[in-house]
């Protein structure tokens, strides 16, 4: 399993998701500067991790998302290797559209940080293998664009073809996101892209009044194949 | 097109700079002729009382500034101070009161870029952020506004660049009506081996312009900060800098790449006084001289005169001295992240500060006697009055003890800050182990480690008003408090000194006061001073701020498993109060949010005891006997057991019996006597506790135990834990969503 960060300007919990990787895998991954055009073929996990790349002028992800790194994530894609985008990172993914919909400024307008509530609607994918569906899940997010808003039929389709991987659950929903989206996938379940922060719940430090079990842990150690440690709900 | 430097030097043009007759004869004779425009503005720059201190340097040498920990400090961008193995924590706090004021949203949001800045130009990678507000009344028609805005501002800048807000402060007074107050605070960590400083060192090296491009924005801003506001206030707007966070973030990942590549002898930010002050500052401290070609500046738009460029406040601007060897590799550094680097000037040995533009010599001034040489005033001043003691029985009790809790832990000072804290990240590096809302932040210093630092800001101006000297103690005794409460070691501080203006002697005589207070506490708890900044003029049609000496505490914790917080406590645990009931409420938030009065002098801070009994919290924490800390402070003893147990969603049952022969409940439970904290035990360590607490000599009193979702004491509250925490929960959001 060899894991990639993609880096562009702006971008600020990359280090965070380096970290994350490297307790959980075991090994540090490789890191990609945007103005790279070629993704090594044995790479297969690439994340795009949270910030503000390009400090969000424009729109949110707009200016990532016609970075020359991207054909080359685009064409992962394609050939089936997994890509998460994290809170930027999938914003940066809707620009691109690897994924369908589009973040929009938060309901309440302001930037949000705390814990929210996240269900695990699709546990078949490969990054939520670890979970069990329906299982509720504590996660952080930290965002001021992450209302999620997709046209009748885009939704109609993402519901039908069961592709809301995690919805905010127990009125926790931070940003008046449409049908509580918090994270979604694309047709073939291997492009993940989601607002909250697993990346900062992975390790007992990170636990306190507000998460009692580092439950983000699960997502990368289904992501990468492998159990280290302890699971989600430990 | 050519720019005229030739504008003539009038008097009135001397005093537009805040320049006074005397300052000016100086300035004629170190000139050695009539200073040219440029030169006369850099002169202001230079000597205004932002830049220059010249108010208060007399009064701040006064403070302890050394200590065994001390690597660097008060005169670099920021203090330095050493956490063990090798690693130095780098920090400080600073004030964007003035630009605040007039443009909150990026008033605040640069205030946040300039202390991001003075942290990592040092070699600091900053880890966390804290911010310290004072806004007007709320019922004042400016004040959400101000609240939205510098909540934004800061929000929007510190979130972006990518640093975890921990902690912080915010009050409302009316004496803060027409000037808030914004102090920020960072902190960074660095490998000792590894830390820059602004001190330029040999001849004929490039000076070199790193950053962001100078545009006019900003002009005056250091001159403004220097003067009062009146009516014409709206018009100072342009004065004002706009942040670009994004920028920032760039500009600190070049700086730590370049600085990892060996390529820098010296480096500064450009803050206040932009190019003037920091090219000066390399200059003087390295006792060399400093030439510049204005014509090699990026800017941003053209035509721009010498006199806007040095004195432009453009953000994420630094300036460096070159190895030159390393140039290229220094360049693509700062290439790969879009940033400009141009080679602006270079080091001499005349100690001249030379800047031509356009092909003409525009300023050639002698660089020590520019910084060295500001006027140093022995301000008059009055040493202020204090009030006579005011006893418990002078003070009404509430007709029901409840409703009397209830507000005060509604009331604007005491209520929850979460609808501000909300709006920063607080999470983002993942090493945040206490959030807001508790006594201090934690933060993990490495990823890897147990280590982890304590962060804490605190000022009671409303003590400081009664009596600078107790409020100045106070101050840095309440830090010491909350530092101690998670179990850190209080290990050093910052200071930002917000006052009126110090021409007035009452206003000086405050100030004098109250830096003695500071100074003896910093000494008696060992927390030396190591980096600060003073901001005075602080009014408004002469009216001046509540005087609010603000201390950035910082504690070591070398096992962050030996830490707690206020939501450790269960069920069946025993409550303690470490200290004695209270007996003090003049100046109490009983006293004003209850009786509607601002009467009496402030509680006394016995130094003595806020190091004995804080050095037995710690101990206490460290050996693992503890489960919740808090200190006592605004409410006294009730609102903390209030907070404790809306933290930990646990009641308690309490009772005080400790009572002495003049005991008063009011005083009790309200009273904000000093050097106090209520810990919860463990049942079965609570005799252990007992014997060591009765060994060590410290005052302590078993209040009951903790449990139901009731929190009573004696039969005087009663009320649910619920009821209690939607008081404290609900007034912030309230008042700011009837906007």
């Amino acid at each position: 399993m060899r894991t990639a960060i993609v880096q562009f300007p702006g971008l600020n919990r990359d280090r965070d998701m380096v970290d994350a990787i490297t307790k959980i895998a075991g090994n540090a991954p490789e890191l990609i500067w945007y103005t790279e055009t070629e993704i090594a073929k044995e790479v297969d996990l690439v994340i795009i991790p949270g910030g503000f790349s390009y400090g969000d002028y424009l729109r949110a992800g707009a200016i990532a998302a016609r970075a020359p790194i991207m054909d080359a994530i685009r064409e992962k894609a394609t050939q089936g290797a997994g890509v998460l985008g994290v809170c930027n990172g999938f914003q940066i993914l809707t620009e691109a559209g690897l994924l369908p919909g589009a973040l929009m400024r938060n309901a309440g307008l302001n930037f949000v940080c705390k814990m929210v509530e996240l269900e695990v609607t699709n546990s078949d994918i490969r990054f939520t293998s670890q979970y069990n569906k329906g299982q509720v899940i504590t996660c952080p997010v930290a965002h001021h664009d992450g209302n999620y808003f997709a046209n009748e039929t885009t939704l109609k389709t993402l519901e039908d073809q069961n592709r809301v991987i995690f919805r905010y659950a127990n009125g926790t929903n931070p940003n008046g996101s449409i049908n509580d989206i918090a994270g979604i996938t694309n047709e073939t379940g291997n492009v993940l892209g989601m607002m909250p922060h697993p990346e900062n719940l992975i390790e007992e430090a990170h636990l306190n009044v507000d998460a009692k079990s580092f439950d983000g842990r699960a997502l990368f150690e289904s992501a990468l194949g492998s159990i280290t440690g302890t699971g989600a709900g430990a | 097109m050519t720019i005229n430097n030739t504008k003539p030097i009038t008097p009135e043009l001397i005093a537009e700079h805040g320049i006074n007759e005397e300052e000016y004869e100086k300035i004629l004779e170190l000139t050695g002729r009539e200073p040219s425009f440029t030169e006369l503005g850099i002169w202001s720059a230079m000597w205004n009382e932002h830049c220059s201190y010249k108010s208060s340097k007399k009064w701040l040498k006064t403070l302890p500034t050394e200590g065994s920990r001390v690597i660097e400090g008060p005169g670099e961008n920021a203090g330095v101070v050493d956490i063990d193995d090798g690693d130095v924590v780098v920090f400080k706090m600073e004030s964007h009161n003035h630009p605040s004021y007039i443009e909150p949203f990026q008033g605040a949001a640069t205030g946040m870029g300039g202390i991001l800045r003075d942290v990592f130009t040092m070699g600091a990678r900053p880890i966390a952020a804290m911010n310290a507000l004072r806004f007007g009344d709320p019922d004042h028609p400016k004040t959400k506004h101000l609240v939205s805005g510098v909540v934004a501002g800061i929000g929007g800048y510190g979130n972006s660049f990518g640093v975890p807000t921990v902690g912080g402060e915010t009050n409302f007074h009316k004496r803060y009506n027409g000037n808030i107050l914004v102090n920020a605070f960072a902190a960074g960590i660095a490998k000792a081996d590894q830390i820059f400083t602004s001190r330029a060192e040999g001849v004929g090296l490039p000076v070199v312009y790193l950053g962001a491009k100078t545009g006019r924005d900003g002009v005056g801003g250091a001159t403004m900060a220097s003067a009062e506001f009146d009516e014409n206030i709206e018009e100072k707007r342009p004065t004002v800098q706009v942040g670009d966070p994004f920028t920032e973030k760039c500009l600190l990942e070049a700086c730590l790449e370049l600085m990892a590549s060996g390529a820098v002898i010296a480096i500064q930010d450009m803050g206040a006084a932009g190019l003037t002050c920091s090219a000066v500052e390399m200059g003087a401290k390295g006792n060399l001289g400093i030439e510049l070609d204005l014509d090699k500046v990026p800017v941003r738009e053209e035509s721009m005169s010498a006199y806007e460029m040095m004195l432009s406040e453009s953000q994420e601007r630094m300036l460096m001295v070159l190895r030159p060897e390393l140039e290229d590799q220094a360049k693509a550094i700062f290439v790969k992240w879009g940033l400009d680097f141009a080679i602006v000037g270079k080091t001499t040995d005349d100690l001249r500060f030379k800047i031509s533009h356009q092909g003409e010599q525009v300023a050639d001034l002698p660089i020590k006697e520019l910084g060295d040489e500001a006027p140093e005033y022995d301000r008059p001043y009055m040493e202020p009055g204090i009030y006579s003691p005011l006893e418990p029985e002078q003070i009404d009790e509430p007709e029901d003890y409840n409703q009397a809790l209830l507000k005060l832990m509604a009331s604007p000072d005491i209520c929850s800050k979460r609808w501000i804290y909300e709006q920063y990240d607080t999470m983002i590096q993942g090493n945040s182990l206490q959030r807001p809302g508790g006594d201090a932040g934690v933060v993990r210093v490495d990823t890897n480690g147990k280590k982890a630092l304590a962060f804490s800001s605190d000022v009671t101006p409303r003590y400081v008003d009664a009596d600078a000297y107790e409020g100045g103690k106070q101050a840095v005794a309440e830090c010491y408090r909350n530092l101690t409460a998670v179990g850190a070691e209080p290990i050093a501080a910052t200071d930002n000194l917000n006052f009126g203006n110090p021409e007035k002697p009452e206003i000086m005589g405050t100030f004098v006061k109250a830096i003695e207070g500071i100074g003896e506490a910093c000494e008696a708890l060992s927390m030396p001073i190591v980096s600060g900044n003073v901001s005075l003029y602080n009014e408004t049609h002469g009216e001046a701020i509540l005087p609010t000496p603000t201390i950035g505490g910082v504690g070591l914790i070398p096992d962050y498993e030996q830490t707690v917080g206020l939501s450790g406590a269960e069920k069946g645990d025993v409550l303690f109060l470490i200290g004695t009931h209270g007996t003090h409420l003049g100046q109490s938030i009983y006293m004003r949010e209850c009786l509607g009065l601002e009467d009496g002098p402030p509680p006394e801070v016995k130094l003595d005891f806020e190091r004995a009994r804080g050095e037995f919290i710690r101990a206490t924490i460290r050996n693992d006997n503890a489960k919740a800390c808090h200190d006592l402070s605004d409410g006294g003893l009730a609102v903390a057991i209030a907070e404790l147990c809306i933290k930990s969603g646990v009641g308690a049952d309490l009772s005080l019996t400790r009572r002495n022969d003049n005991y008063a409940p009011h005083a009790a439970l309200f009273g904000e006597d000093q050097a106090r904290y209520i810990l919860a035990i463990k049942e079965s360590r609570a005799n252990l506790f007992a014997a060591n607490a009765e060994a060590s000599g410290v005052s302590f009193e078993k209040l009951g135990y903790l449990g139901g979702d009731t929190l009573k004491i004696d039969d005087l509250i009663s009320i649910s834990v619920k009821e209690l925490e939607n008081a404290h929960e609900a007034w912030l959001p309230n008042y700011m969503a009837n906007a």
